[in-house]
């Protein structure tokens, strides 16, 4: 046990965690965006989806226990290793050449990071609250997206997010396979454009939706 | 020989001791656009020393690019602004009339401050003797001769090799990580044959010496292949870590 201890807490083992945690909560993040995206069909098919979720709630919650660890683990790993590598560079330079070496996205990593987390407990306590505790019988899920978004300032916090949810993505992909040692130049630039690819599908994805209830809410009843 | 010369402010770093406070100090210099940036600080160590001051403190042996102990961040990039060249090998002529350059030590917790631009690079020696060799008898070169490498395989192990240990990629990296060099010096034995007896045994004690030695932890934002003088790929970083993983999946540590 503690060999494998011992491996989990190195650098490298550490980095490995936060590239493993990392591409599972892609997979997630994909199976989130398809569910939505049956918001821009319809009330119907919508409610109808989730309900179905709904109906298989035990299975749901076991789903949500492991994505729970999920989150806190790359979260938790996220802030130990940001805050070890500060300990390792405390002295900054007079004149920081890092604009012209390295992508902002790279650097911004523990920021958006720290964002989204933030995000999450915020979303949490909205619209997953709500659909597990306070839809009193209720089965109009999709109303609960409407009215929140028709509020422009929860319409913008959540697109701003995504926006910044696509910065994350941007570096996080090709980061997990370069410290999963998956680099060659055969497929590497395949593996960055893809990481890119995702970005751009998860924002414009999850960032229209809010954008979308937003100016239904203005046109009236839609 | 070009006739003109550049009008240059140069703000050094001066550090007493390990311990002191350091601060940047000013110079006027008046010099050569042929000048090397080491000609600069040797031509002005002659007129402080004349004036009875203190010179500044920096360090450098073979002055042309393969030794590795010339290290300065200069505007912000370790080396200067010019990729894939040594403190050494940088020219005033890259630099304009009435500019001012900032010079300042490489900076981690890892590699201290001895005096002024001159920092302890011990680490990386420790590192080195961690695993960074083969512990028998690999024979004489036409032994090596004898076993047939492919070519592709033999430059990635001598791209690898090109590292000289100069500890720019710690000096740029925003977590001081040294996961450039290490993954160089795991790679170049790893890709070949005489370094396989000991491939996995080597990465695990190479990288459990860097992690006590303080050095910060990869998070891919590759500064580091950016502002190596060799060009050293991350390719070797990838490699480091395939090696480490498979290591602690295969052995018993």
């Amino acid at each position: 046990m503690s060999s494998i201890s011992n491996w989990l807490t190195s650098s490298i083992g550490k980095k490995f965690i936060m590239a493993l945690t990392g591409l599972l909560l892609i997979l997630f993040l994909v199976v989130h965006l398809i569910n939505n995206l049956f918001l821009f069909i319809g009330p119907d098919l919508f409610n109808e989806n989730v309900a179905r979720l709904d109906a298989i709630k035990p299975l749901i919650r076991v789903v949500e226990v492991i994505l729970a660890i999920l989150f806190i683990y790359h979260a938790y790993n996220a802030l130990t290793l940001w805050w070890n590598n500060k300990k390792a560079n405390p002295d900054k330079y007079a004149v920081n050449g890092s604009k012209e070496n390295s992508t902002l996205y790279s650097r911004w990593m523990v920021i958006t990071g720290t964002i989204i987390l933030i995000f999450l407990f915020v979303h949490l306590s909205t619209l997953w609250a709500t659909y597990n505790f306070g839809m009193e019988g209720s089965e109009e899920f999709y109303d609960v997206i409407r009215n929140l978004f028709s509020n422009p300032l929860w319409a913008l916090f959540y697109f701003v997010i995504m926006i910044l949810l696509g910065f994350h993505m941007n570096h996080a992909f090709q980061s997990a396979f370069q410290t999963m040692g998956w680099n060659h130049k055969k497929y590497f630039p395949l593996v960055q454009k893809t990481g890119t690819a995702i970005a751009v599908i998860f924002t414009i994805g999850f960032g229209s939706i809010p954008i979308y209830f937003f100016l239904l809410s203005l046109g009236g009843k839609g | 020989m070009s006739e003109q010369t550049l009008n240059l402010t140069l703000k050094i770093w001066r550090q007493e001791t390990p311990s002191a406070k350091g601060y940047f100090e000013e110079f006027k210099v008046a010099i050569s656009p042929d000048a090397s940036i080491l000609e600069v600080l040797d031509i002005l160590n002659n007129d402080l020393e004349k004036e009875g001051k203190r010179p500044v403190a920096f360090e450098s042996d073979c002055r042309e690019g393969i030794c590795g102990t010339c290290g300065i961040v200069i505007n912000g990039h370790p080396h200067g602004p010019i990729p894939k060249q040594a403190t050494c090998q940088l020219h005033m002529r890259n630099f304009q009339d009435g500019e001012t350059i900032y010079l300042e030590p490489f900076r981690a917790k890892a590699f201290p401050i001895i005096k002024d631009l001159i920092i302890d690079r011990s680490a990386f020696d420790k590192i080195q003797q961690a695993g960074a060799f083969i512990s028998f008898n690999a024979g004489s070169a036409p032994d090596a001769n004898e076993i047939p490498i492919p070519k592709e395989v033999a430059s990635l192990a001598l791209d690898a090799a090109e590292c000289i240990g100069c500890g720019a990629c710690v000096a740029t990296c925003k977590n001081s990580s040294a996961m450039l060099f290490v993954g160089a010096k795991v790679s170049q034995f790893a890709l070949l044959p005489q370094g396989q007896p000991e491939r996995y045994q080597r990465v695990q004690e190479m990288v459990a010496v860097m992690d006590e030695a303080g050095f910060g932890s990869c998070t891919n934002t590759y500064a580091c292949e950016a502002e190596c003088p060799k060009g050293i790929s991350v390719t070797n970083i990838a490699r480091m870590n395939r090696d480490y993983l498979v290591s602690k999946m295969t052995t018993k540590s």
